[in-house]
């Protein structure tokens, strides 16, 4: 186990608890500022500008003109309270900037008082406020405890997403010079280098290399690892962690057997060796297109025919219901199959045609969970009905393992629980918040084990994956108990020997 | 004094009229860049009819989130629709056959709207989360509803207006022609407060009734795969511009 972090971990209990509201628990959580090169690398300015003020005043009037939610969701909330006890980083902190509404607040008050008139002029009735160093402060550390997850927006009445409210606010935070290392940093490496992990394509051929001569090795069947192969069916865009964290790297190696196995043409490029798009957390338009367009030019240099995604939730957030708008459209793509499409649906696919076989005994020694991933489940869909994104991965699972078991259903399906690590917050420097914030999930998983030890929990998500690896420990758990899908599915896959 | 009356109603509509107009028209005119429904979402341009509709008539997404405050804003609202429907018995001549025959009904409407706003007041004061996120005006604008059905319960049950009278006065406000209203306080009041209703209603948020419409993360439908969706705005930076992303 790690060495023991300085701050309680909260206990996971017999139930999801509402905590008391516990002003500033959490006011001394911030991520570490981006430093000059990282901010201008992306195409902001590198420190707090002199007239910041105004400059931020102007961002929102502007940012409200070009993002209709943006503007219904700052005018219309009512304040009901119904998101209030929704937000895993409220149950997990009681900190009351952690409601989803008052999340909001922090950007609606500075709304209401430069853009309406009773907050122009009345504004302690309304609530609105200047945008004052602490304002700014309290924005810099609060739209840095979203994880964007989209949960407050399935019980708010009018669907206000706190998401686009954050992404909003880091926007504005990027345009006066005060930006998050973590994600600026990121997408700097993806500009340049083609990845998050700033891998270059040497050590990329590398670990491929080696993983075709590890499964050799293991299962004796000379699966590839397709580089920037000119002329393979499918380009496989998937997160940089695939290529080498656990255990992120045994979802890669299941894909890769499931094409093998059906006998598909695929590669993998440098040029667009990630799938996760960071330009979507700080809400930048033009960084999260530049990102996106790297795909279609990938696509085009190698000739492919089909573009499939990885397991990444954001990434197939941006993939699913971005990228045909920010790099499409896609006509010189075969047309019989959507434009990306998941891995998951290659592999419900190819199970349904009877391409590939499972043989779900090869994991009767596991007992199964599966995590919804949050931007999945909330801002996707995978195959050709609403809610597949529920489906499909639990019919693999399913498929591919004979003992499986749902978590509560109010912690799942549309009502899962972010991992508490997504939006741009998988960083050390947030740990304590990352703990705090996977409390709902964790209680809900103990709540399972309970009944029927669980001995993995199985994810779509290289953050979720990353983040249960770390928290699980913190909460009595193993961190290798986080697995990928296709771990199952490759375990499970029953393969010809020689093909 | 129903010169004075039909006088304030008539600048209040307009603001009502022209400031919900123009935030409409924001609302329209403002792009709606990417595809961000929340899922699982319609796949049909009818089935978000219908999820805005159940949005709209059920509550659907509170019922969801909080039993207590599904009530009580669903009473409110059920009410207030109700009461408002019984009230175009005013407005009309001959008073429209439905309308007749739900008029009798409207106190009890009425005294819905009361307990739906009493218990949503409630729930600001006595829950620690609602009341940490609620300014001045929240509970004010609770209030001032409570004020609004109160007085015209009060003349429904005690200090009653003459019917007929206030009949002349709400349709001279159609025809220009302006009736003798004798002064009774609880209608003044209740005008009144209808008129600050209006004023307020296009800049506060009470706009959230139009703005469930404008919704992106509820009005769109689940296609980014199979429709390309592109703003206005984001079209000069579009991929397909340059030379070096063609297919
Ligand atoms: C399309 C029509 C409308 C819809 C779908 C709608 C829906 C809702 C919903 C779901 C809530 C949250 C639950 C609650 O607190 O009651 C709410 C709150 C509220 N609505 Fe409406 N509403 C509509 C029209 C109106 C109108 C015309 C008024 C004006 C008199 C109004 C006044 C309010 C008020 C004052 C609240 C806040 C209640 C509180 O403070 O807790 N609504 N509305
Ligand atoms: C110009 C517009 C309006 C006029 C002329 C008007 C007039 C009246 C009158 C005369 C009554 C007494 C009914 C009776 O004694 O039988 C009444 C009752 C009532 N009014 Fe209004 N009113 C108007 C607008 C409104 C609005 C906008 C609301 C709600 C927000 C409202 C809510 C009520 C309620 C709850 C009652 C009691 C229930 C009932 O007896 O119908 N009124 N109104
Ligand atoms: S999007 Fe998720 S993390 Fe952000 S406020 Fe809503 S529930 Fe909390
Ligand atoms: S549920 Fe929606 S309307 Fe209600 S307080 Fe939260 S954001 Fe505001």
């Amino acid at each position: 186990m790690a060495k023991p972090p300085e701050f309680d971990i909260p206990e996971a209990g017999d139930y999801i608890f509402t905590p008391p509201v516990m002003p500033d628990a959490m006011s001394h959580s911030q991520p570490y500022v981006a430093k000059d090169v990282h901010q201008e690398a992306i195409g902001f300015p590198g420190e707090l500008i002199d007239n910041w003020q105004q400059v931020a005043v102007d961002k929102l009037g502007e940012l409200t003109k070009k993002y209709r939610g943006l503007q219904v969701y700052l005018d219309s909330c009512v304040k009901c309270g119904a998101c209030t006890d929704k937000c895993h980083y409220f149950l997990g902190t009681g900190d009351p900037k952690n409601m989803p509404v008052a999340r909001q607040d922090l950007l609606r008050k500075v709304y209401r008082r430069y853009y309406t008139l009773p907050g122009k002029y009345f504004p302690k009735l309304v609530g609105a406020e200047d945008l004052t160093e602490e304002v700014l402060d309290d924005w810099y550390k609060y739209y840095h405890q979203c994880s964007q997850c989209r949960r407050c927006s399935v019980y708010c009445p009018y669907g206000i997403d706190t998401a686009e409210v954050s992404m909003a606010a880091r926007e504005i935070m990027d345009t006066v010079g005060k930006g998050q290392k973590y994600c600026n940093e990121i997408i700097g490496k993806v500009h340049k280098i083609g990845n998050n992990l700033g891998l270059p394509e040497p050590a990329l051929a590398d670990t491929l290399e080696g993983l075709e001569e590890d499964v050799l090795e293991d299962d004796g069947v000379p699966v590839k690892f397709p580089l920037n192969v000119k002329g393979a069916d499918i380009l496989l865009v998937t997160p940089s962690a695939d290529f080498f964290a656990e255990p992120h790297i045994d979802g890669l190696i299941g894909y890769a057997k499931v094409f093998h196995q059906a006998g598909l043409s695929w590669t993998v490029s440098s040029h667009a060796s990630e799938a996760a798009n960071f330009g979507l957390f700080i809400g930048s338009y033009e960084n999260m297109q530049k990102v996106a367009v790297r795909i279609r030019e990938a696509a085009l240099e190698l000739g492919v025919k089909r573009i499939v995604f990885g397991e990444c939730g954001h990434a197939w957030r941006v993939g699913y219901s971005f990228l045909n708008t920010l790099a499409g459209p896609f006509d010189f793509l075969d047309p019989n199959y959507p434009v990306p499409q998941h891995i998951v649906e290659v592999t419900h696919d190819l199970m349904q045609q009877g391409r590939i076989k499972l043989d779900p005994e090869a994991n009767d020694d596991k007992r199964v969970t599966f995590h919804d991933s949050c931007n999945v489940a909330r801002a996707s869909r995978m195959g050709s009905k609403a809610g597949g994104q529920f489906t499909l991965p639990r019919e693999i699972i399913k498929a591919s393992c004979n003992h499986f078991y749902d978590m509560r259903a109010d912690t799942i399906g549309e009502a899962t629980f972010c991992c508490g690590g997504g939006g741009g917050l998988l960083t050390d420097d947030l740990i304590e918040l990352r703990t705090k914030g996977a409390l709902p999930r964790m209680q809900a998983l103990k709540e399972l084990n309970d009944q029927h030890q669980i001995t993995h929990m199985a994810a779509i998500c290289a953050i979720c994956k990353s983040q249960f690896a770390k928290v699980l420990p913190y909460y009595g758990f193993e961190m290798d108990q986080i697995i990928s899908v296709h771990q199952l599915v490759g375990d499970a896959l029953v393969m010809d020997t020689e093909h | 004094m129903g010169l004075v009356l039909s006088g304030i109603l008539y600048v209040t509509l307009i603001v009502f009229a022209l400031g919900l107009l123009r935030r409409i028209v924001r609302y329209a005119s403002t792009p709606a860049p990417l595809k961000i429904p929340t899922t699982p979402a319609p796949t049909t341009r009818s089935g978000v009819v219908f999820r805005l509709g159940r949005e709209v008539v059920f509550f659907e997404s509170l019922f969801k989130a909080s039993k207590w405050t599904w009530l009580f804003g669903w009473l409110f609202h059920a009410g207030l629709f109700f009461v408002l429907l019984c009230h175009l018995r005013y407005f009309t001549e001959p008073v429209w056959g439905w309308v007749a025959l739900i008029a009798p009904f409207s106190p009890y409407a009425g005294i819905m709207m009361l307990v739906g706003l009493a218990g949503l007041l409630s729930r600001r004061f006595l829950v620690d989360r609602v009341r940490y996120i609620s300014a001045p005006s929240d509970f004010l604008m609770l209030i001032f509803l409570m004020a609004i059905a109160g007085s015209g319960l009060a003349m429904r049950y005690g200090l009653h207006a003459d019917i007929v009278q206030v009949k002349q006065f709400a349709l001279g406000l159609f025809s220009f022609d302006f009736g003798y209203l004798a002064f009774n306080p609880v209608l003044v009041i209740h005008l009144l407060l209808v008129a600050v209703l209006l004023l307020i209603f296009p800049f506060s948020k009470l706009l959230h009734a139009p703005g469930l419409f404008f919704s992106p993360s509820r009005n769109q439908v689940d296609n980014p795969r199979e429709r390309r969706h592109i703003a206005r705005w984001a079209k000069p930076f579009d991929a397909t511009r340059s030379e070096k992303y063609r297919g």
